[in-house]
């Protein structure tokens, strides 16, 4: 058993104390996964539909704790080199130019592959850091197969295999926060090593809160109109339903706007901020029963 | 039963009912648990669900396992308000079902639906359950609960109109009101049916409720025996699952793309490294589309699958060159224009209901019938490029089968798949015409939406 880390949360309360103090409102359940995961040093994975806060987990973790953020963007042909370490090999190329004819060749050798001519790239950043380390490792459906397998050393075991200086191991065990879109289904090896979260769209209240929050100058009435809205767009069966960040945006716009009661005109009016498609812009006007 | 044999329990339940769980999850979960303190069941569940359920599908069977061998509450509670009454008291023996109950009890569920208070619905489900769902039985162990009869005494359907007035007059608009209304009532319809599970496991033992009761994830849902409230979620299911085939698709062919060398990049490039082609270039392969032409019984018992499986081949129509789509009963009508490419999902499929009517003359499945007016009215939709899909369960109704004319078509065709939705031991029973057919064109077994995505992605 992993030894309880002091910089991470003490308990599910604790978690949600700090946390919201970071302007990151959660709910139980993501408090409660939140203080596993550092309790049990095990990476969390979040998965659940775009623009619900799970990126903002792990920025709120690594705020709520003093700890520094690395992140790992992940891409289609992210690879080894971009993700572990590379090699600088400009800079071993100078070494090796600049010794004299009088050092012995397999000294030379030794010399260049050496701490100095590493390029660290986030996965080693992360566990080689001697302070506390949130590793966030976004949008990891969008990686290659491959991928994977290079995360699963790190995942399970906190070490990387670098063949010319051997295995390093994790000083401090960062906390990992991945991330999916569920794109693709992630490979059993890797869930199996991670703890779950499926982060779903808030409850009215909490959206309301989160609301309140962070829009500047948003007022009860209007945030409880606009979360009413929200919520019975979801319930449609639209393309792409709105998000937290969209319900953010919205009450930006109204604000910009200056409106100060969201009735079907007004709905109508900025309806774009919401639902990017057209046919959820028919949709939505239909059964909201707002003209057209 | 102790904590350790009730977790090695639920985590046997968990495995049998298609959620995997490996040791290492086992033992994290067991780690979790004594992280925590017990007080609070949700902050239990929580860390249960976080170690062992890595799929959002999996996470509803999970809820209703974990309700069973971590229920909430033993026994009868007694909600506060109806303490006072003195059947109550009498509990077991006394008759409970009375009239005057079941009024009583219907006040306060109005009421209480109306507030909208969570933790009294609960209260009265669990009442309404223990009052009017009781069944007697002869002996100890032979009595149980019906959530059924529950329901049919306090019928909270028939309370929508007065919750709704209620609500009209605490300022909530017609459709709000309507809307929360019906909320309740399901929410309180599922509450009794969840108590009615709880006081059969508390009576025959957890596993016992769980094997007779657990619906399989929705991915593994046969789909002749789908039930409406499934059919929602089977539908939300398509979209996200072409998503997932559709990305699948494009990988494999980033990773098969390699295609025949290209020698005068390749010698161009060599220059740079003295005339040693170090790297090799290729030309890109030309993916390679088929035309598709799904021809699909709409019959009653199969539409289900049918909308399912031209919902996805729609959904995934950016890998094929053209796809055309046809449904019949007796008669065949063509309902490609109803898959525009920005439709709506709901839309399509209200369309697809509607167009049903056209497909049916007599009202009768005739598999032969319909195979001939197709090669009559359709004819130029196959060609040595198209793959021919037929979606049915080829059950004819012993009509001709005019095996000829169904031989030409596949014979047109380049490919040619037959889905039939039954499980294969039940092919040639009674009407059903599948041995014959599959003489001529491969037929499959395709259940759930599962097997639709694996086969789909063989098909592209």
């Amino acid at each position: 058993m992993t030894a309880l880390d002091d910089t991470w949360f003490s308990s599910p309360d604790d978690a949600l104390e700090r946390l919201s103090a970071t302007g990151y409102l959660a709910d139980p359940a993501t408090t409660t996964t939140a203080f596993l995961a550092g309790t049990l040093g095990k990476p969390l994975l979040i998965e659940g539909p775009a623009g619900v806060g799970k990126t903002e987990l792990a920025k709120a973790v690594a705020a709520s704790s003093g700890a520094e953020l690395v992140r790992l963007q992940c891409y289609e042909g992210l690879d080894e080199a971009r993700a572990l370490y590379e090699w600088n090999y400009k800079k071993q190329l100078l070494r090796i130019q600049a010794t004299g004819p009088d050092q012995a060749w397999e000294q030379t050798h030794d010399d260049i592959f050496t701490d100095e001519f590493l390029l660290r790239r986030p996965l080693l950043t992360a566990i080689r850091r001697e302070e506390p380390t949130v590793l966030l490792i976004d949008e990891v459906d969008k990686t290659d197969v491959e991928v994977e397998g290079l995360l699963l050393e790190v995942l399970s075991d906190f070490q990387v295999t670098i063949p010319e200086l051997g295995t390093v191991e994790a000083v401090r065990r960062p906390f990992v926060v991945l991330t999916s879109n569920a794109t693709r289904e992630l490979s059993e090896a890797i869930k199996r090593r991670c703890l779950y979260l499926h982060l779903d769209y808030p409850d009215p209240q909490r959206e309301q809160e989160i609301l309140l929050s962070r829009v500047q100058g948003l007022d009860d009435r209007l945030a409880h109109q606009l979360v009413e809205v929200v919520a019975r767009l979801r319930e449609l069966e639209l393309k792409k339903a709105p998000s937290i960040a969209e319900s953010i945006d919205w009450a930006r716009t109204l604000i910009a706007l200056q409106i100060s009661s969201l009735d079907p005109a007004a709905i109508n009016a900025t309806l774009g901020v919401v639902l990017k498609h057209v046919s959820d812009h028919d949709r939505a006007i239909r059964e909201l029963k707002l003209k057209a | 039963m102790s904590l350790l044999d009730r977790h090695v329990e639920f985590v046997e339940a968990l495995r049998s009912a298609g959620i995997p769980v490996s040791l290492a999850e086992d033992i994290d979960a067991a780690r979790a648990a004594t992280a925590l303190a017990w007080g609070d069941r949700e902050t239990i569940r929580t860390a249960y669900a976080a170690t062992l359920v890595k799929r959002a599908g999996h996470r509803q069977p999970f809820d209703e396992l974990f309700d069973l061998y971590f229920p909430a509450l033993t026994g009868d509670v007694r909600p506060t308000g109806l303490d006072d009454d003195p059947e109550v008291d009498e509990a077991h023996s006394g008759p409970r079902d009375t009239g005057e109950a079941l009024n009583t009890l219907r006040e306060e569920l109005a009421d209480v639906m109306t507030s909208g208070d969570p933790e009294a619905l609960r209260d009265l489900a669990i009442e309404a359950l223990g009052r009017f769902g009781a069944m007697p039985g002869r002996g100890p162990g032979l009595s149980s609960w019906s959530a059924y009869q529950a329901l049919k005494r306090v019928a909270p359907e028939e309370l929508v109109d007065r919750i709704v007035a209620g609500l009209l007059a605490r300022g909530d608009d017609q459709p709000t009101a309507q809307r929360r209304a019906r909320a309740q009532v399901e929410r309180f319809t599922r509450q009794v049916e969840q108590d009615a599970l709880r006081r059969i496991a508390e009576e025959k033992g957890a596993r016992h409720v769980a094997e007779s009761t657990l619906r399989p994830t929705i991915d593994n849902l046969n789909f002749l025996s789908a039930r409406r409230s499934d059919l929602e979620g089977m539908r939300r299911e398509i979209q996200p699952l072409a998503r997932r085939l559709a990305t699948r698709l494009t990988k494999e062919q980033h990773a098969r793309r390699r295609g025949p060398l290209d020698f005068r990049r390749t010698v161009r490039a060599s220059i740079s490294t003295g005339g040693v082609p170090i790297t090799t270039h290729h030309r890109p392969k030309r993916p390679h589309r088929t035309e598709l032409v799904v021809l699909c019984d709409v019959s009653g018992s199969v539409a289900n699958f049918a909308q399912f499986t031209l919902l996805l081949v729609f959904a995934l129509r950016d890998q094929f060159t053209k796809v055309r789509a046809f449904t019949f009963i007796d008669h065949v009508h063509e309902v490609t224009h109803h898959f525009k490419p920005e439709a709506d999902v709901v839309d399509v499929m209200s369309d697809l209901a509607a167009a049903t009517s056209h497909a049916a003359l007599w009202g009768r499945t005739n598999y032969g019938r319909a195979f001939r007016k197709f090669t009559e009215e359709h004819a130029d939709a196959l060609g040595p490029r198209t793959s021919l899909l037929v979606l049915g369960d080829a059950r004819s109704n012993y009509s001709d089968l005019e095996l000829d004319v169904f031989r030409d078509m596949v014979d047109q065709c380049r490919r040619t798949y037959w889905l039939n939705p039954e499980h294969a031991r039940n092919w040639g029973n009674g009407d059903s015409a599948a041995p014959t057919y599959a003489e001529i064109a491969p037929m499959l077994e395709c259940r759930n939406i599962a097997q639709l995505g694996e086969f789909v992605h063989d098909l592209v």
